[in-house]
């Protein structure tokens, strides 16, 4: 019992670094309906820009705002220049722009910072939480900070006008551009916001998983599934998504015999795709009724 | 959130419609470009021949990718599963059993038809990204699964297998790359009319009707369920096929040959090949194998960059892929002949 309760802890806090990417996944499927594949490599050069001011002698939390505003305007600026262009090409030709924007940021990475894995500081200390050797106090405060970023995002698009103005655009362009929301720019803000999120997951994981150009790759992919898994619209699902996945991942890889770290992966994967079966539009997500 | 429920209308499909007259080449085009795909090889170096084969077996999985897809409408990520089933059957009937390469090739069709059938079914639950993430799903687990303790003995592990070259047969004064060149244009131009066929036949239809609106499809009396999992049958199939001729080809098996990045590529190679236009098969084909290579010699450090942003450059010249480039042509003819 005390392992499955050990577990369980292990996996919430693995689940807190899902649950951050899985909201930013979420923020950008509201806004433009596609998953984006770059969303980690973005995420990840906005760390390294934070890791470079530190380097550089600036504060944590200056270095943090600075990159948060950064990562918004770069977010604007990809979707403008790149992604505006292809508004009207199909949708698979869009899903090909983020591997090639995935490709291009992942190198250029690579070449400015080069692959060597880079220590990340953490604001929060490494100390175990509150007694428990399974948390620590950053994994705690990372917790602390996706619930924040959570409620924060539900005031956002519940309460404020430019809330409720990229909702509408998001789940009927049409009408609301008839009443005068300019849909393009919400599209663009959409970008900026999910950029500016997927920058704070970036730096509340980098101290866990280390810094180097390929530190979301699998972050991205349990991001995905969680996502998916709560139901792509709904930015709580994300969250308790993330949560899921991640205990998920860490009983099978305790419970289910001849499951190494390499099997983990499929294994989680694959119990997500069964509760889809069961629960095709996700956890929390809307079912979506087709009209002919 | 019982009040929230969307009405989503028509007209905001994922895979855009194609007619079936457009999925393919006139007859005319298709005689020539054989012709040329059966005289090239005597002029041109053994490594040049390689790389043709390689791009006929690539076009190979990237059509069997577009039939699912241009076809039926469904969209996977886990054809790398389905290559990777297919070079293994062949490497370890060859290897294990002492089959002839030849005789593989069917074995390893029936075998990924069946397995592709079976995933299928689960899959029907699915649609969009949800299915994405299931075929993404099956293409993360196959290197692991290949590289199993109990199959090892079969499958060499984490080493792989590796496979013996076939000579030419009946004494053919040709190097083995040549005949296996002329072997898999043999394979690949029987299995292109047999998917030209096949789209234009009754199932085509079905599929397409599928594709564009499942709802009515399912109102007009086509069977939906056997069709989608049809479509995936068939579609593993024809990647099993090429998975193959890949293992002959490069003669090495290996679990790490057939991850998901093998998948993205040939997802690359459709679109970048026109969704449902079969003949860009083979230009996606080319592209996926040639472009990073020459983005390589562009720059060594930057390689990914220059790959991402030639990628981007097509996609912004032409969304729709060669397809687009086709119709273009063949419109600047149709004006020529007029004046």
């Amino acid at each position: 019992m005390e392992l499955f309760t050990n577990q369980v802890l292990a996996g919430i806090a693995t689940g807190a670094i899902y649950a951050c990417m899985a909201l930013a996944v979420v923020m950008i499927y509201q806004a433009i309906d596609h998953l984006n594949f770059a969303q980690g490599e973005m995420a990840m050069f906005s760390t390294f820009i934070s890791w470079q001011l530190m380097q550089w002698g600036v504060s944590y939390w200056f270095a943090f705002l600075i990159t948060l505003a950064f990562s918004f305007v770069a977010g604007i600026a990809i979707e403008r220049i790149l992604f505006k262009p292809l508004v009207k090409a199909p949708v698979l030709t869009n899903v090909a722009g983020f591997i090639a924007l995935f490709a291009i940021i992942n190198s250029s990475a690579g070449l400015i910072w080069d692959f060597t894995i880079k220590q990340y500081p953490t604001p929060f200390g490494s100390a175990p939480f509150l007694g428990s050797q399974l948390i620590s106090t950053h994994q705690a405060g990372m917790i602390g900070v996706t619930v924040a970023l959570l409620l924060a995002l539900y005031f956002f698009f519940q309460y404020t006008r430019i809330g409720l103005a990229m909702r509408a655009a998001a789940s009927v362009p049409e009408s609301a551009r008839l009443v005068g929301i300019n849909t393009s720019w919400m599209i663009a803000l959409g970008w900026g916001m999910a950029t500016a999120i997927g920058s704070i997951a970036g730096m509340l994981i980098a101290p866990v998983v280390f810094l180097e150009p390929n530190m979301m790759g699998g972050v991205l992919i349990y991001g995905f599934a969680a996502a998916v898994l709560g139901g792509l619209s709904s930015p709580f699902g994300a969250v308790v998504g993330g949560f899921l996945v991640g205990v998920f991942e860490n009983l099978a890889g305790t419970y289910i015999p001849g499951v190494g770290n390499e099997l983990k992966l499929p294994i989680a994967l694959a119990l997500i795709i069964s509760v889809l079966v069961v629960k095709p539009a996700g956890l929390f997500g809307r079912h979506i009724v087709k009209r002919v | 959130m019982s009040a929230a429920e969307e009405v989503v209308a028509e007209g905001h499909e994922a895979v855009e419609a194609v007619p079936k007259r457009a999925m393919t080449l006139g007859t005319g085009t298709s005689l020539v470009v054989l012709a040329a795909l059966l005289i090239v090889p005597v002029f041109v170096k053994n490594f040049i021949i390689f790389q043709m084969t390689m791009v006929l077996i690539y076009g190979l999985a990237v059509l069997a990718l577009n039939i699912l897809t241009g076809g039926s409408g469904q969209f996977s990520l886990g054809q790398s599963a389905f290559y990777a089933v297919g070079a293994y059957t062949s490497a370890v009937l060859m290897e294990h059993a002492n089959v002839n390469y030849a005789l593989t090739i069917p074995i390893s069709a029936a075998i990924c038809f069946g397995f592709g059938y079976l995933f299928g079914k689960p899959a029907l639950r699915l649609s969009g990204i949800y299915l994405a993430l299931a075929t993404f799903a099956l293409a993360t687990a196959m290197p692991q699964l290949l590289k199993l303790n109990f199959l090892e003995h079969w499958t060499g592990g984490v080493q792989g297998l590796v496979v013996t070259k076939p000579d030419a047969p009946f004494g053919l004064p040709m190097s083995q790359d040549m005949w296996l060149y002329y072997f898999t244009l043999a394979v690949t131009g029987a299995i292109y009319i047999f998917s030209v066929n096949l789209l234009r036949s009754r199932s085509g239809r079905a599929f397409m009707a599928i594709r564009d609106n499942e709802i009515a499809a399912s109102s007009m009396g086509v069977n939906v369920a056997l069709y989608k999992t049809l479509a995936f049958g068939v579609s593993a199939g024809i990647t099993g096929v090429a998975g193959s001729l890949g293992a002959i080809a490069v003669q090495f098996v290996a679990p790490d040959s057939y991850t998901i990045t093998l998948a993205i590529s040939l997802f690359l190679g459709m679109v970048v090949g026109g969704v449902g236009w079969l003949p860009g098969s083979f230009v996606g084909a080319a592209f996926i194998i040639f472009v990073p290579n020459m983005a390589e010699s562009i720059s060594k450090g930057l390689s990914g960059a220059v790959f991402g942003v030639l990628l981007f450059l097509v996609i912004y010249l032409v969304p729709h892929g060669a397809r687009q480039v086709a119709i273009l042509g063949q419109q600047l003819v149709g004006k020529l002949k007029r004046n």
